[in-house]
């Protein structure tokens, strides 16, 4: 049996494709990488048959080729994730996100005495353990675990 | 930030808390100078703890410095709001050097990041608690003569004890046997094991109090908090299980002390305190001395 190889969503002439992201997490992917920001054409496509995770987003973003610290926050949420690079319709390269080595600003630490839920302190935390992803506080030095881990 | 800070005994290097501790033994032969002449230390108690307070601004007042702050947040501008890193900024204007109790975790370190001057943390919730762990570490290196290679047992709230937790990390550095004596509540967290299986420390859990202290150099003994539970009835079945008694010591080494952070509720029977391996109130004298060497160490004295 073949499979039909036609393209959901339409081709980028060069940028990044984010492929097999789970359905539910789209947004948050989109609020982390702060693409409302994005200058360049971002084409978001969500709800799409995936035999992995049932239903799939998909988000290609034209001109932008992201740094390994940049790219590498999506792991918290969605460690499968894959990359496709593309550069004039090619895709030249296929990366899957890493752990980063450290997380700042985007989650919330799960102590709820930690001072960074009683103050507005930017958090920070260290990853202890890149899968299942484990971060330890700065602040308060307590482990917020993969369960655990809240986008801020 | 200032790197002069000790928010958590991780900031000491090995080579650091040896140097603190030799320090600690010159304050313990001469403990009255006039190292801090002329210079303010803020001294601010978020929540009450008396013992600590009183330790450091003995050590504060043996070494000739003078003292500003509160002993209880009711007394500070807290209750009207003021944030943490207001008080921390205005603070830091007025003293050298800044030695804080505060009940949410995490402040101290965040305390020293907003800081002009030295934050030494004297304890932030059921975090870090740097000060007790370096009179623990000077307990234990005069009893026992050396901090490297000892059995180390802890017996009791292992969970929420901080000084636990620092006195652990401290201990690391000297390639330790742990032997963690608790009810499954309250087990050494993970974060904890975690560390240690990384850095290749041998450590046992247990259960039972019994006769595996007999190997024990060091016994560590902490207070099961009524605070810390949630459910009375939870506490209720743990507050009795540990309670360490004066037969249960006949065997033990000759070498071995018995430390305790103290206040003490019933952990350790009373007729435990003649025995010449009772070490806790000399444990307490030996907190002004490491705190003189500290506040030495952050002012670059």
């Amino acid at each position: 049996m073949t499979k039909k190889k036609e393209l959901q969503v339409r081709a980028i002439k060069n940028g990044t494709v984010i492929d097999h992201i789970p359905a539910e997490l789209l947004f948050k992917v989109i609020n982390i990488l702060e693409l409302d920001k994005c200058p360049t054409s971002v084409t978001i496509g969500n709800n799409y048959k995936s035999d992995m995770l049932g239903k799939k987003g998909i988000i290609k973003i034209s001109e932008k080729f992201f740094e390994d610290d940049e790219i590498n926050k999506i792991s918290l949420i969605t460690p499968n994730a894959k990359l496709n690079i593309i550069r004039d319709y090619q895709v030249v390269e296929k990366r899957v996100v890493e752990a980063p080595n450290k997380v700042e600003g985007i989650v919330k630490c799960m102590n709820p005495k930690c001072i960074t839920n009683v103050e507005e302190v930017y958090t920070k935390f260290k990853v202890v353990n890149p899968s299942p992803i484990t971060l330890k506080c700065h602040y308060c030095e307590k482990i917020t675990d993969e369960k655990n881990i809240r986008i801020k | 930030m200032d790197n002069k800070s000790l928010v958590s005994i991780d900031d000491y290097t090995k080579e650091e808390i040896l140097e603190v501790l030799a320090k600690a033994a010159e304050f313990e032969k001469n403990p009255n100078s006039n190292m801090l002449e002329g210079k303010v230390v803020s001294s601010l108690f978020f929540e009450p703890s008396t013992r600590t307070r009183l330790s450091f601004e003995t050590a504060i007042s043996r070494m000739g410095g003078k003292i500003v702050g509160f002993t209880d947040a009711s007394s500070s501008s807290t209750t009207k709001g003021e944030t943490l890193n207001d008080t921390i900024k205005m603070v830091s204007n007025y003293s050298d050097l800044i030695v804080m109790r505060h009940p949410i975790e995490g402040s101290a370190r965040y305390a020293s990041e907003v800081s002009d001057v030295p934050v030494i943390n004297a304890g932030d919730g059921a975090n870090q608690h740097p000060t007790q762990t370096m009179l623990d570490l000077y307990s234990i290196q005069k009893t026992q003569g050396t901090l490297e290679n000892l059995n180390i047992f802890m017996v009791g709230d292992l969970k929420y004890g901080r000084t636990v937790h620092s006195l652990l990390m401290a201990l690391s550095h000297f390639n330790p046997t742990f032997h963690f004596i608790a009810p499954k509540e309250l087990e050494i967290p993970r974060a904890y094991k975690i560390f240690m299986d990384k850095n290749n420390i041998k450590y046992q859990e247990h259960t039972e109090f019994n006769s595996i202290i007999n190997d024990a150099d060091i016994l560590y003994m902490t207070r099961v908090q009524r605070e810390r539970f949630a459910d009375p009835l939870e506490y209720e079945k743990v507050k009795n299980v540990y309670i360490l008694k004066n037969d249960m010591l006949k065997d033990t080494r000759d070498n071995l002390r018995i430390l305790h952070p103290l206040p003490r509720v019933n952990e350790i029977a009373v007729d435990v305190d003649a025995n010449p391996k009772a070490y806790y109130f000399e444990q307490a004298l030996n907190g002004v001395f490491a705190r003189q060497a500290i506040i030495a160490k952050a002012l670059d004295l």
